[in-house]
Order: C-alpha cells, then sequence, then structure tokens
C-alpha cells in the first residue's frame, strides 16, 4: 500500500543521505522525496512516498524515528489529507496542435508559463494521478521534456505536525 | 544597577580545540583511550603529550583500537574511546565501529579529518568518514567549527551511552584542532529528536504480567538488553519468584546465571535442544532486550507457524526491534530494568501466582528434554577434544574469569561450556561475528580490570586476524591468556561444508600456520603447545599460575569436532541437529 509520510528533521547537513541511506540500507522503497526548509528554519520537512505492507511501513516508521537527526515522522495516510506535486511539461506547439496543446492545459487548469513558436512550457500542480492524467491526455510524442517535484502533504482541518 | 553577566561563550579558558578534546574526556570520566596517531591527530596527540589524566594505548592496527575500546565498553559498561586518524586510520577502524554498532555498545570514536579547506579535494588521507561510518553508528558529526567542539563531544558521549547504546563518532579536521576557543563544558543536554523512553506503560505492564500469570507453559528469553540495560538482578528475581525456565541469548549469556537450576542454556544455532524446545512449544513468551534475530529463532515463519497460538511479551528500549522479525503481542517499550522493575512491584502487590500445577508439568517436559543431554561429547577420545578445554578454563579459574573469544566454533563452545555465572563477563561478537576481536577484546577488559582473569578462546585463524595486538600486550603489561583451540581449519566454514556442500572443503584448511609457542615468545611472551588430553588441565593451571605472564597456550585439538545442536540456517528451532554420540 501506498503510504506518505512527513518527516521533520534537523536542518544538519547529511540528514538527508541519513534518511536516504536509510532506506537503501533496509531495501525500503522511495516512490517520491521533497524536502525544504520550514518556516523555523532549524528544521527541514520532507515528504516520503513510499508503498509497503502494514508490517513494513510500520518499521520505516521507527526507523526514521531512530535517527537523531528525525525530530518526528507522520504517515499521512493514516489521516484525511493533501497531496499535490508540481510538474513542468514542455510540449511541441507548432500549427494545428498548438490551439490543442492550450486547449488541453485549460482542462487541466495548467498556466502556460514559457512560450516559443514552438513550444509551451506548462506548469500544473494537483495529484499525482491528475499530473500522469494530464501527460496521458497529450500526444506522447509532442512531449518534449517533463520534470515533477514529487509529492508535498499536509494534514486537514486542526492536524498539524509542529514540534 | 544591572548586574550584567558575560555571555557562556565568553567565560571559560582559552585552549585550543586538541586541548578541548583531552578536557572533554576528562569531565566524562575517560581513564583509557585507545588509538594510533597520524598527520591529521598531531595536534590532538600534542595534547594527550602534556597531560595526565587520560591515559593512551597505542595499539598495532586501529581495529585492534576499537575492539579493545569495545571490549572494554562491554567489560566496564562505560563507554569506550578511540582516537584515529583521517583516511586509512577511518577505514581501517570501519570493521571495529560495525562490530560495536551491532551489539549496542557504547563507544565515542574520534577521528581527525583533513583540514576543512581541504575537505572535498580528495587530499591526502582524505576520505568521506561520515559517509563511510553513517550506516555503521547511532550517529555522527563532522565538526566545522572549533566552538561547536566541546557541545558536539557531549552529544556524542549522551548519545552513545542512552537509549539502545552504540558508537558515535566525532570527525575532527586537522586545523579545528588547532583553533582556539573559550571551553565550557556542559553537565547535562536535551536533544529534542533524541528522548529515549525508560519508563514502560503502566497497562501494558499490567497486561504482561496477567499473560505471564495464567501461562500454563511460560519461557523468558533473556538477551544483550538485560545487560547493557544492567538488569541482571531485575531478570533474576522476576525468574525467581515465578519459577519460571529461563535462557540466554549469545549476547546475554550471564543476565542470568548459568548454574542456576532454572537455567535451561543458551538457545538459537547451537542452543540447547531444552531451551529451543522450549521456545518453540510455550504458551507466553517474554523477551526480554532480545530482538529474535535469525540465529536465535531461525526463520521467523516457521517459529510462528509452528505454534500460531503462542503469546509474545517484548520489553525493549528500542521501538523499531519489537515486531521487527516475529509479530509481538504485548510490546512493552522502555529501559529493560525499569520495566521489570515495575512488573516486579506489580506481581508482588498482587495475589495471584502462577498455577503450580502447569508448571509442575512443564519442568516435568523440560527435564525430559535435557535428559537428552544434548551438550555431550566424547569425553574419552585420544585427541584433545576442544569441549574439554573450555570445561577445565571454567574449572581452573573457577568460573570467575572475563572470557573473550573470536567468531566460529570455539565461540560457541566457549558459549555452551564456560557457565557465565555473572554479566559482563562473557565479551563476544554476536551480531556482525567479527573474527579478530578476541585478543583486543581481552586488551580492553585487562586494562579496565587489571587484576582479574582474562582469557581469550580463539581459534588458530581467527586470531591470526589481529595477532599484531601481542605486541600491544607486551608494551602495556597486558597478561592476558590466549587458550588457541587449534584445529588447522576455519572450524566453522569446515562444519557447514561438511553439512551442506558434500564435504568439499573449498579454502577452509589453514596451511603454513606459524609456530605459535615461537610467535609468542618473539613477541616477548610465553607460549606452549599441548596436544595430550591430559595435559590440558595442567598447562592451564601452568598458565594461570604466571600472573605477569602472557601465556599463548596451543591446543592441538580434534579437526573433525562439530558444534551440535545445530539448527540450519534458515530453518525453525525444532530443527535440530543432535551429535552422533547420542
Amino acid at each position: 500500500m501506498r503510504h506518505i509520510l512527513s518527516i521533520l528533521v534537523e536542518n544538519e547537513a547529511g540528514a538527508l543521505s541519513r534518511v536516504a541511506g536509510l532506506f537503501s540500507a533496509r531495501g525500503y522503497n522511495i516512490e517520491t522525496l521533497t524536502v525544504a526548509p520550514t518556516e523555523d528554519t532549524t528544521m527541514s520537512r520532507m515528504t516520503i512516498v513510499t508503498t509497503g505492507s502494514d508490517e513494513i511501513v510500520e518499521q520505516i516508521t521507527k526507523q526514521l524515528n531512530k535517527l537523531v537527526d528525525v525530530v518526528k515522522v507522520v504517515d499521512l495516510s493514516e489521516g484525511k489529507h493533501i497531496e499535490r506535486e508540481l510538474m513542468l511539461v514542455k510540449v511541441r506547439a507548432a500549427g494545428k496542435d498548438r490551439e490543442e496543446v492550450k486547449r488541453t492545459a485549460d482542462i487541466f487548469r495548467g498556466r502556460i508559463i514559457d512560450v516559443t513558436d514552438k513550444s509551451y512550457t506548462i506548469e500544473l500542480t494537483g495529484t499525482t494521478e491528475k499530473l500522469d492524467a494530464f501527460l496521458d491526455a497529450l500526444d506522447r510524442g509532442a512531449i518534449l521534456e517533463t520534470v515533477r517535484t514529487g509529492v508535498s502533504g499536509i494534514g486537514r482541518g486542526e492536524w498539524v505536525l509542529k514540534v | 544597577m544591572e548586574l550584567k553577566l558575560p555571555p557562556l561563550a565568553e567565560t571559560g579558558e582559552v585552549l585550543t580545540g586538541a586541548e578541548i578534546v583531552i578536557r572533554c574526556l576528562e569531565a566524562e570520566g575517560v581513564e583509557h583511550v585507545f588509538g594510533y596517531p597520524g598527520g591529521a591527530v598531531l595536534f590532538i596527540y600534542d595534547a594527550i603529550f602534556k597531560q595526565k589524566a587520560v591515559k593512551h594505548i597505542l595499539v598495532r592496527h586501529e581495529q585492534g583500537a576499537l575492539h579493545a575500546a569495545d571490549g572494554y565498553a562491554r567489560a566496564t559498561g562505560k563507554p569506550g574511546v578511540a582516537l584515529v586518524t583521517s583516511g586509512p586510520g577511518v577505514t581501517n577502524a570501519v570493521t571495529g565501529i560495525a562490530t560495536a554498532y551491532m551489539d549496542s555498545i557504547p563507544m565515542v570514536v574520534i577521528t581527525g579529518q583533513v583540514p576543512t579547506r581541504a575537505i572535498g579535494e580528495d587530499a591526502f588521507q582524505e576520505c568521506d568518514t561520515v559517509g563511510i561510518t553513517r550506516p555503521a553508528v547511532k550517529h555522527n558529526f563532522l565538526v566545522k567549527d572549533v566552538n561547536e567542539l566541546a557541545i558536539t563531544i557531549k552529544k556524542a558521549f549522551h548519545i552513545a551511552t542512552t537509549g539502545r547504546p552504540g558508537p558515535v563518532l566525532v570527525d575532527i579536521p586537522k586545523d579545528v584542532s588547532n583553533h582556539t576557543a573559550r571551553f565550557h563544558y556542559p553537565d547535562k543536554i536535551t536533544l529534542r529528536s533524541y528522548a529515549p523512553v525508560l519508563k514502560g506503560h503502566g497497562g501494558q505492564i499490567k497486561k504482561a504480567l496477567h499473560l505471564l500469570l495464567e501461562a500454563k507453559r511460560p519461557m523468558i528469553y533473556v538477551g544483550g538488553g538485560a545487560i547493557l540495560g544492567e538488569a541482571s538482578a531485575e531478570v533474576t528475581e522476576l525468574v525467581r519468584l515465578l519459577n519460571y525456565p529461563v535462557t540466554n541469548t549469545l549476547m546475554g549469556l550471564g543476565a542470568y546465571p548459568a548454574t542456576d537450576k532454572q537455567f535451561v542454556g543458551m538457545l538459537g544455532m547451537h542452543g540447547t535442544y531444552e531451551a529451543n524446545n522450549a521456545m518453540q512449544t510455550c504458551d507466553v513468551l517474554l523477551a526480554v532486550g532480545a530482538r529474535f534475530d535469525d540465529r536465535v529463532i531461525g526463520n521467523p515463519a516457521d517459529f510462528a507457524a509452528g505454534n500460531p497460538s503462542r503469546k509474545i511479551i517484548h520489553i525493549d528500549v528500542d521501538p523499531s526491534s519489537i515486531s521487527k522479525r516475529v509479530r509481538v503481542d504485548v510490546p512493552i517499550v522502555g529501559g529493560v530494568k525499569e520495566v521489570l522493575h515495575d512488573l516486579i512491584a506489580q506481581l508482588k502487590a498482587g495475589a495471584q501466582r502462577p498455577d503450580p500445577a502447569a508448571i509442575a508439568a512443564w519442568w516435568q517436559q523440560i527435564a525430559e528434554w535435557r535428559s537428552k543431554d544434548c551438550l555431550r561429547y566424547d569425553r574419552k577420545s585420544a585427541i584433545i577434544k576442544p569441549q574439554s578445554v573450555v570445561e577445565k578454563l571454567y574449572e581452573v579459574t573457577q568460573g570467575d574469569a572475563y572470557i573473550t573469544s573470536d567468531v566460529g566454533q570455539h565461540q560457541m563452545w566457549a558459549a555452551q561450556f564456560y557457565k557465565f555465572d555473572k554479566p559482563r563477563r562473557w565479551i563476544n561478537s554476536g551480531g556482525l561475528g567479527t573474527m579478530g576481536v578476541g585478543l583486543p577484546y581481552a586488551m580492553g577488559v585487562k586494562m579496565a580490570f587489571p587484576d582479574a582473569e582474562v582469557a581469550c578462546v580463539t581459534g588458530e585463524a581467527s586470531i591470526q586476524m589481529c595477532i599484531q595486538e601481542l605486541s600491544t600486550c607486551k608494551q602495556y603489561h597486558l597478561p592476558v591468556k590466549v587458550v588457541n583451540l587449534n584445529n588447522r581449519y576455519m572450524g566453522m566454514v569446515r562444519q557447514w561444508q561438511e553439512f551442506f556442500h558434500g564435504n568439499r572443503y573449498a579454502e577452509s584448511y589453514m596451511d603454513a600456520l606459524p609456530d605459535f609457542v615461537k610467535l609468542a615468545e618473539a613477541y616477548g611472551h610465553v607460549g606452549m603447545r599441548i596436544d595430550k588430553p591430559g595435559d590440558v588441565e595442567g598447562a592451564l593451571r601452568e598458565a594461570f599460575a604466571m600472573k605477569d605472564r602472557l601465556v599463548f597456550m596451543d591446543f592441538i585439538t580434534d579437526q573433525t569436532e562439530n558444534v551440535f545442536p545445530m539448527v540450519p540456517g534458515g530453518k525453525g528451532m525444532s530443527e535440530m541437529i543432535l551429535s552422533e554420540e547420542l
């Protein structure tokens, strides 16, 4: 099963490699990993999307908590949460296809953020499924380049991850 | 008028980083540092030269320094301290660090690093120490600012010695050890990201006690955590109050006295018939500071499937040890000493006691298993049996020596035949299984307890892995006794080849062995060669009578002897191979 783990870590050199190293050393999966400092600059927040049985995810959570640099770990999948991912896609947009690409971007509420006479670069935010659906809607041959941030997640309502 | 105090950083003596290191060690009560100098640690060695509080022991290879500090920690319970230089100093130390990590041994490892401006430039004797050691330490630090040095060392000792202990490494660039700062060493430290829980949950303890008292076939399984957590007295009290059978793991030997009638022997791959059968068939299992590892319970699927109704209570300070390989019914996170203390208090306060009829029947069953006498071996052999050497060692030292071992058959025989009645007397590498630890372990123990008898039970293959430390033993007058069970084979490898690889003894024969007697003499020690069963006891008595000499006893033992019982790797606990002697 897919799980979204939110992790507060000390903003120390090497904290990322400790977390990433834990996953590779113990054979756990990482689907996506995002990290950036929080409003408290002494801490960074990571979001890791992983898959595994309940036992494995329980072990992952325990092993993460055991790392000295890890301040807090929450499995967002255990409650109501919101997840978003940002994607930039460069698409060939020339001739008769140009209008079709724009229409598709509009349907997915994408924004065209760079334009040349042969291409559009589109910014799209949403769940992983939505971004996948957008790529499916485009003509595969027209996609020149994609870059995705990986998932960021946050709990709904009053559910707050703080120290 | 407002009184203005200077901020903390403005108080304290101005010292170099190197001097700060020494003052921190002093403040932590460190008496011995095991190490080896080199370019990146020259300032620290200069500071060592100028003081007397901390004694430095010069080893002959960095691996020896780490193992000696590790052995020191295992015997004393205090953190072991090692000091090595950058690059090859660190890479040589890695085996020792990983060995300590696998057995949760508190250590602080100080390493030199190239100067900060040279880091990342592939400088001479540079390696990414923090990167290389990261998966083998509890935590590690690179100190880039001398003002952070004292607080970092404080953190290192705090992390190494609390919760589930482990090695912590502090990497100090050469320039940082020469920069100056005001020295201030905090008494206490709190880390928001690190706060091990010691007190167990009262409700869980109550549940555990209820399960235990309802048991018809109870079993208590005690691991190295009981020794690390200083819970031997609590374990013993609980086991005796309940009159339940108890087993110790390889790492837990001595946590419960081996000569007591409730002790059913060590369990696991080479555990006793009675201990393994009791583990497999009990209805309630209390695991104390143990981790159900592959050498203990074998295949977890077989362990669970063979007895699906068994209830398991697990006490451990490390939550990640609980339900890692085996599903646990009542997990209790906490220090084993603290949790057992509360459990005993609840037991004494309550009126319920175990069911005497059920427990008597269970003991009856255990007596039946015991009658197999699974550790029996041929005592009339004309060739020295390795087991008999350990038994004589036990007699000659009256069961009161510190026994270190290397890794292999001799280690298992020492564990099976030396009856440890006290914790911290059995010093071996259980988790990583590092050949070569025995002699440096003995050095560390002897350094800590100069008046105690210290024997290293080893084999001719293992001893050669750190043999250079015989020189260190000479320099520091460490009269340990080396008991070499010499069967001319990597015995455990040979045993597996005999059982599982069609008697094809690929590369396990130790050809071109040195003359160990001459070798011992070359290092300035006493050597003995013993090849007759009748000479074993006399040789041991003679050796231990030489109080101030290291004696290397080379026992020429039976080449074909195997360790029994044996649970083949990946099998279930009750699938034991027993000796043909039975």
